[in-house]
């Protein structure tokens, strides 16, 4: 699999470090109550199909990147520093 | 049997050795060529029933003639004699078979087929059970397999390569020659694989023009043209073996199979990242299933053709043709070129006519054949039922020819039936970015392979954004494909399908019979195609002949699922590498070279090494000269290399608020030139890490994180920061290889520094303090912290300078009756004191369980604290740390032994927790252990009972505070 | 029909014509009392607990494609019970004494073979790690020793043990692990589950779960609507898909496991050796395949298929640990679906609906736990509460954080177990 990292370009996925959902982009407030916080950290989606999910360019230039792409085929659509996602 | 002025190689004449016997043969030839040149064709034993069988192939999907190569530790089981070449002291032998190939006790398998049908081994060896594990299965086993590994290690060197192109074109035959060469001269990067070692494909094996000259000589002049152009590379010997996501495929190029030993690796693994690929495996021509079709001498039509006409070797003085194409009178046309007896044509088409001076069998079929070790005659079976026999010494047969769509179904793609010429052919599509072209897109004529190859590099061009004319395509043979299905012949007798696993008809119909009708489940069943060719000869007509026994159409059937590899990839080409110290990457400390210099063992710590101990002349235990060390320590001064604990530079003005949302406690009210110990806690709640994080500046902290959590933590600061607080403004980088750092650790440390610092006031530096220092006129940074419970140091200078100042602070702590102690001291030390590593927060531990939570600022929101607060997280009957001593007969305690209440059985049910630390104390003169209990906060004082059972140890001990030593912290302190 | 080595006798001398379906291909019916979603090893197992442990009958299995197609297809044959967390351990535990006779059980050779299975550990701070593992295994009557460098070598002659970067130190040795053919397990349940009366319904796949103020009343599916009294969810790979079906949201990542198999080789590896610094794992089949494996491909994934990152990690990790497979061949690579879980174990719970129950959650577990799977779920649903080994198994344990089971201490992150 080839991902693009939106500041060094297009490389292998062993540069790069899986984290999981980009649902962690969404930080529940403390108060948001158990279970907030159990879908935050524990719930998951999990689609067959299209996705959003976070990965470290860890042998690269330590961006977090959010890749779309597709749990099924491993088609990749897009990529964004999870900086400006969050943005 | 050699054809004097047949063939493609030269006269090169080469000796080898096959089954301690030598041969000659000649350079160019395959193992199986060169046999078949000395009349040898009993090469192999099948899996099962140990039937004698020669090649049936001329290629890489050979499922019989599989051998030997090679001796003692460098043999190679298993190699495809249709694709070693042979050299001069080449040693190959067969396998499988006992006492040899051509008396092989295990035949009597053959004898008892009845027995031995599809599955039968679910049904039986049941009684009596203890049967199965001593006698049954380990019979089975000694019987199956095919070759044998040495045993020794594979001294071979072995590499892993990238590369990258803009198209990859998959085969050398017309189609790949055509499509290289259209794209290389459009001006494409263009990567040209083949497994084979001399590219042409097919083109090397028949009698074919283009453009009005042989076909191998078409092949030479466009190779010559791509040789010449810088934008190709072309990569023989090299199997494309599988097709990955966005572009990416394996390769293996078997660099040195061929040769002799010498300076080259025996073979490379590939990884090919390309824009775009052709698919242009071309085809794989299939036998046909009758009674005794596995006899050697029996082979595909194709591969007596490419034995024939690239070789110049007669399968046999006569040789019967029987097939469903016109390939058959191919066949029987270049034989009788070649001065080969054809005694007749089977032709199962009803219409067929000859071709030539030989007779035909029209609407016919081979019944049977016959012979010792190898085929001597064949009987067929007219279309009105009257059979006649002939004697031969070979039979070429073919039921077609399938596409190989292999790669195109790497991505879980089917294929598609096509009716047409009953074979499956690929979907567009299926992997992103390839096309198949030519046979392997079920395109046969020469002429369509040329068309199919340029239209399909056109089409890359023009993806590529790159402008391409089709040039004129040189005249070659465009005859129809017509082929009538014929898959197995009707009849009494066993009929292979999967040749080397031992597949008959037969098989498939019980399979059927038995309800396995999925074709997965017939394939698992019967182990059809799951032999070394993968199916690659018998799969499809597998499926017809489960097709028919279950009232299905082939299409409606399905395929099983192709995987990779394509060919078998040798573990030490794909783990090329791993070996010996190539595993993972050592990284080293600046006092590396002086700790082994004084003898120090050194051990693993993640990708480090540290010191293990530093032994003295006398000391013959490790426990010796660890607790010399721990004494030393405690007594004078202690100098220990600390720099492998992760080290993250953290600056800005947010830094501060930074600190104190990734850890529990508060950083941002840490004063400018001190140092706190922090938590960090995973979004779980539970520890993901510990540490000391200095304040340098306003703006500027230093965090240091433990050896094994480093990477960790700093993945974790940058999610933190990237993802969850972009709007903090705060920048930080690992700096672990920036700096090297001592500890200097003892009562006589004070003394250490005041003789080797610049300028040392020891009461600018009370406990905890940190700053700027300088070290023989090198600016270093001092941290009065401690990790040994003793008034201590850290001295940190940049890396260039650690070497030396480690010698010098050895040096000085020597004059002090110190010197250098390793992990051993250090871990009894961290015991005694009761700090924790990550033998304590191994994961699973919260900051309640380890007594900190008062560590959890309640001013603050941090990672990990909302679910710290489930009501699991902080249940008073989770297990807390607490320290043990022993207080029985038996004075041992050990990690991973279990505690239980004093006086009940020591059963799951019992358990109480368990000691993760351990160590004998000679500050104490005891043994000591950390450990977690339930509610053991509450227990101090109690009697426990620990039990090792691995160990033999069963011992009485108390619960106490994990503090053994120093509770106030005085000495560290003062 | 029985099947012994006489009745094969008797079928090869008369043309084996007598052979049967070992399981019928019936048409589903309009209701049963028990509806099983997914007919792969749980799914299967389940259904044949329920008819022999529960007298229950009246059930259906409802598979997709084919039985057996998922998972239990497509492992590395590993069976073991060698975990250290209360809630895992006897769970284990039980499943291993229900594969140690399963064959006659099932009358089915499903080959459980009791290799005996060696983790090797590289550091002291590993071999404590696997001290505490092997004690918790010795306190509830399993096996374990362990053995030191010497102990290994004993054992495992042909391993590197002065690999320069990772030394073998020792070994947890569990002499009751082992494999099992990993067809044979499905198909010997599907055809006991048949013969007591279950109707095994393949190529239907489940559209919907009906379900009327929180109780459950059948399903939908691509062969009709199915009426059930009682419907289980046990299709790892695809819970989460299913579980959405009645509104669930689950724990559950799906993430790809890779493995592979070489061509047939003469007996070299006679146990199951697993190397702890490298996730790699192998032995060899009986048919003499190296069968081995690693860890996951990391990223989530449902295609079944992996990348080469992980397939040449594994294989250096197999060269630095025996560099004697060198030259064996690697004929066959596959990926399954895993369910990952935030703690790396395993749900067998009732849901929040009436009459629903979901088995999932194994992440690389699942093979060794398909006997003791069924029979816990078969327990759930027949008596609608749980079964002593399974009890710890709970869907709230992580909004609770009470009785989590990280064995890996890894953390909620779902791919790290």
């Amino acid at each position: 699999m080839r991902i693009t990292c939106p500041i060094c370009g297009e490389r292998d996925i062993r540069e790069f470090t899986y984290q999981g959902a980009a649902v962690a982009l969404d930080r529940p407030d403390p108060e948001a109550g158990d279970e907030a916080w159990d879908h935050y950290v524990h719930l998951r989606e999990n689609p067959a199909g299209r996705t959003r999910d976070l990965w470290y360019h860890s042998g690269g230039c330590s961006a977090w990147v959010v890749v779309t792409r597709d749990t099924v085929t491993h088609e990749v659509f897009d990529t964004e520093l999870a900086e400006e996602a969050k943005a | 049997m050699r054809i004097p002025g047949k063939g493609l190689i030269d006269e090169t004449q080469v000796s080898f050795r096959f089954d301690g016997h030598a041969y000659e043969g000649r350079a160019g030839d395959t193992l199986a060529s060169a046999l078949l040149a000395n009349d040898v064709r009993l090469m192999a034993r099948s899996f099962k029933y140990h039937r004698p069988r020669g090649p049936l192939t001329a290629g890489s999907e050979e499922p019989n003639a599989l051998v030997t190569v090679g001796e003692g530790a460098r043999r190679d089981p298993n190699v495809r004699a249709t694709v070693q070449e042979v050299y001069d002291g080449l040693v190959a032998r067969s396998q499988n078979a006992f006492p040899s190939t051509s008396f092989d006790v295990m035949a009597v398998n053959d004898l008892l087929s009845p027995f031995l049908s599809a599955g039968f081994y679910y049904k039986t060896f049941m009684w009596p059970r203890a049967f199965w594990e001593k006698l049954y299965e380990p019979v089975i086993r000694r019987a199956a397999g095919l070759g044998a590994l040495s045993g020794e290690p594979d001294p071979d060197q072995y590499e892993k390569a990238f590369a990258f192109c803009d198209l990859l074109v998959i085969g050398a035959g017309p189609t790949g020659l055509m499509a290289a060469l259209t794209a290389a001269r459009g001006g494409a990067d263009v990567i040209l694989c083949d497994e084979d070692n001399r590219m042409g494909g097919r083109l090397l094996a028949e009698n074919e023009e283009i453009g009005g000259m042989p076909g191998h000589v078409w092949a030479e002049e466009v190779l010559d043209e791509l040789r010449d152009m810088e934008n190709v590379r072309l990569m023989t010997r090299t199997t494309v073996t599988g097709a990955y996501d966005q572009g990416t495929y394996g390769a293996l190029e078997r660099v040195r199979h061929h040769r002799p030993r010498g300076p080259l690796p025996k073979s490379c693994f590939w990884r090919i990242v390309a824009k775009r690929a052709v698919l242009a495996a071309g085809a794989l021509e299939r036998p046909v299933a009758f009674r005794n079709n596995d006899r050697p001498g029996v082979m595909t039509a194709g591969a007596t053709r490419a034995y024939l006409n690239r070789w110049g070797v007669a399968a046999g003085k006569s040789v019967v043709v029987f097939g469903n194409t016109d390939d058959t009178h191919r066949t029987a046309r270049d034989l009788i070129a070649a001065g080969v007896h054809v005694p007749v044509v089977v032709d199962n088409r009803h219409d067929a006519e000859p071709q030539g001076d030989y007779r035909v069998i029209a609407g016919g079929h081979v019944v049977n054949s016959s012979g010792r070790r190898g085929v001597e005659a064949v009987e067929v079976a007219h279309a009105n039922g009257r059979r006649e026999s002939f004697a031969c010494e070979s039979l070429a047969m073919s039921g077609g020819w399938n596409p190989s769509v292999h790669l195109a179904c790497h991505m879980n793609g089917r294929p598609v039936w096509n009716d047409a010429i009953q074979a499956f052919v690929p979907k567009p599509g299926m992997i992103p970015g390839m096309t198949a072209a030519g046979a392997a897109n079920g395109t046969f004529s020469t002429h369509g392979c040329l068309e199919d190859g340029q239209q399909a590099a056109l089409d890359a061009l023009s993806d590529l954004g790159r402008k391409a004319e089709a040039d004129t395509l040189p005249p070659a043979g465009d005859a129809p494909y017509r082929i009538r299905p014929l898959w197995a012949v009707p009849g009494r007798g066993r009929a292979w399908l999967d040749f080397q696993n031992d597949v008959t008809v037969k098989d498939v119909k019980l399979a059927a019979q038995e309800n396995f009708r999925s074709v997965e489940h017939m394939k698992r069943y019967t182990t059809q195609g799951m032999a070394t060719d993968q199916g690659k000869n018998s799969n499809v007509a597998a499926l017809a002949v489960l097709a028919d026994a279950t009232g299905r159409a082939i299409e409606e059937t399905g395929t099983t699922t192709f995987r990779p590899p394509y060919t078998p990839v040798p573990i030490a080409a794909m783990g090329a590498g791993g070996g010996g110290i190539g595993f993972a990457p050592q990284r080293f400390t600046t006092s590396d070279a002086a700790a082994r210099q004084s003898g120090a063992p050194m051990i693993e710590a993640g990708l480090w090494y540290r010191p293990s101990y530093f032994p003295k002349p006398g000391e013959t235990t490790w426990r010796q000269s660890c607790d010399r060390e721990v004494r030393m320590v405690r007594d004078a001064v202690g100098i220990c290399d600390v720099s492998t604990l992760g080290k993250i530079d953290i600056q800005g003005p947010d830094a501060g608020a930074f600190l104190d949302f990734v850890y529990t406690n508060m950083f941002s009210t840490l004063k400018v030139g001190r140092t706190r110990y922090g938590l960090m806690l995973r979004e779980d709640g539970h520890v993901m890490d510990d540490g000391t994080t200095a304040r340098l500046g306003a703006h500027h902290y230093l965090m240091t994180t433990t050896t094994a959590a480093a990477g960790n933590v700093m993945k974790h600061l940058d999610f933190v920061s990237q993802a969850l607080r972009p709007d903090l403004d705060v920048r930080f980088t690992s700096v672990t290889e920036q700096w090297a750092q001592f500890a200097v650790a003892g009562p006589k440390s004070r003394e250490l520094l005041q003789g080797l610092l610049d300028a040392f006031t020891p009461e600018d530096w009370p406990f905890m303090a940190c700053g700027d220092i300088s070290v023989m006129g090198v600016k270093g940074r001092l941290f009065r912290i401690s990790f040994s419970g003793e008034h201590a140091y850290e001295i940190a200078v940049p890396s260039r300078y650690g070497d030396s100042l480690y010698r010098e602070l050895i040096a000085r702590a020597e004059t002090l009756g110190g010197g250098a102690y390793g992990m051993e001291a250090l871990n009894v030390m961290r015991i005694e004191k009761g700090f924790i590593t990550h033998a304590e927060i191994h994961g699973r531990t919260t900051a309640f369980d380890i007594g900190m939570e008062r560590m959890v600022s309640d001013k603050k929101d941090c990672i990990g604290k909302t679910m710290s607060e489930r009501p699991g997280l902080m249940d008073p009957m989770r297990e807390q740390l607490v320290g043990l001593k022993p207080v029985g007969a038996v004075k041992q305690l050990t990690a991973g032994a279990h505690l239980y209440n004093a006086g009940e059985e020591p059963v799951r049910e019992n358990d109480q927790g368990y000691i993760t630390s351990n160590c004998y104390s000679p500050t104490l003169d005891t043994v000591l252990a950390l450990g977690f209990l339930k509610n053991g906060r509450a227990r101090h004082g109690e009697k426990i009972r620990m039990v090792d059972s691995l160990r033999g140890l069963d011992a009485l001990c108390e619960v106490c505070d994990p503090v053994f030593l120093d509770p106030k912290g005085e000495k560290m302190r003062g | 029909m029985r099947f012994s080595g006489l009745r094969v006798l008797k079928e090869g001398l008369t043309g084996n014509k007598g052979w049967r379906p070992h399981w019928r291909d019936p048409e589903p019916k309009s209701d049963y009392d028990i509806v099983i979603i997914g007919g792969g090893g749980h799914g299967l197992s389940t259904a044949y607990y329920l008819a022999r442990e529960h007298g229950l009958t009246n059930v259906a299995v409802l598979e997709k494609g084919y039985i057996g197609g998922g998972n239990v297809g497509r492992n590395t044959t590993i069976v073991r019970a060698n975990y250290f967390l209360e809630g895992n351990s006897q769970f284990y535990s039980h499943s291993l004494k229900l594969w140690e006779g399963l064959e006659e059980d099932l009358n089915y050779n499903v080959m459980h073979s009791q290799r005996g299975l060696i983790n090797l550990f590289h550091s002291d701070g590993q071999r404590d790690a696997f001290a505490r593992r092997g004690n918790m295994m010795n306190s509830q009557g399993d096996d374990a020793i362990l053995l030191d460098r010497e102990g290994v070598r004993k054992e495992l002659p042909y391993l590197d043990f002065d690999n320069p970067r990772f030394p073998v130190y020792g070994g947890l040795f569990h002499p009751r692990g082992g494999t099992a053919r990993h067809d044979a397990v499905a198909w010997g349940y599907a055809r006991g589950a048949d013969q007591r009366g279950v109707d095994l319904i393949q190529n239907c796949e489940v559209t919907g779960i009906d379900i009327e103020n929180g109780k459950v009343r059948g399903v939908q599916t691509t062969r009709g609507a199915i009426r059930a009294k009682k419907v289980g969810i046990v299709v790892a790979g695809r819970s989460g898909q299913v579980a959405a079906m009645a509104g669930m949201r689950l724990p559950i990542e799906s993430h790809i496991l890779q493995a592979f198999v070489t061509e047939g080789l003469k007996p070299c590896i006679h146990h199951v050796v697993s190397f702890g610094m490298g996730h790699f794992y192998m032995s060899q089949s009986d048919k003499g395949g190296l069968v081995f494996g690693g860890d996951l491909d990391f990223y989530a994934s449902y295609a079944q298929r992996g990348n080469l990152p992980m397939k040449e990690h594994v294989m250096e990790a197999g060269m630095a640990l025996m560099p004697m497979i060198g030259k064996a061949k690697v004929l066959r690579s596959w990926g399954g679906i895993m369910d990952m879980t935030p703690d790396g174990s395993p749900i067998i719970d009732k849901t929040g609906i009436d009459g629903l129950y979901i088995d999932c959650g194994w992440c690389y577990g699942g093979f060794k736990a398909v006997p003791g799977s069924g029979h816990c779920f078969a327990h759930l649903i027949a008596q609608d509460r749980p079964h002593a080994a399974a009890e710890k198994y709970r869907l709230d344990r992580f909004r609770t954080g009470y009785g989590l089971m990280d064995e890996e201490g890894t953390g909620p992150q779902h791919n790290l177990h």
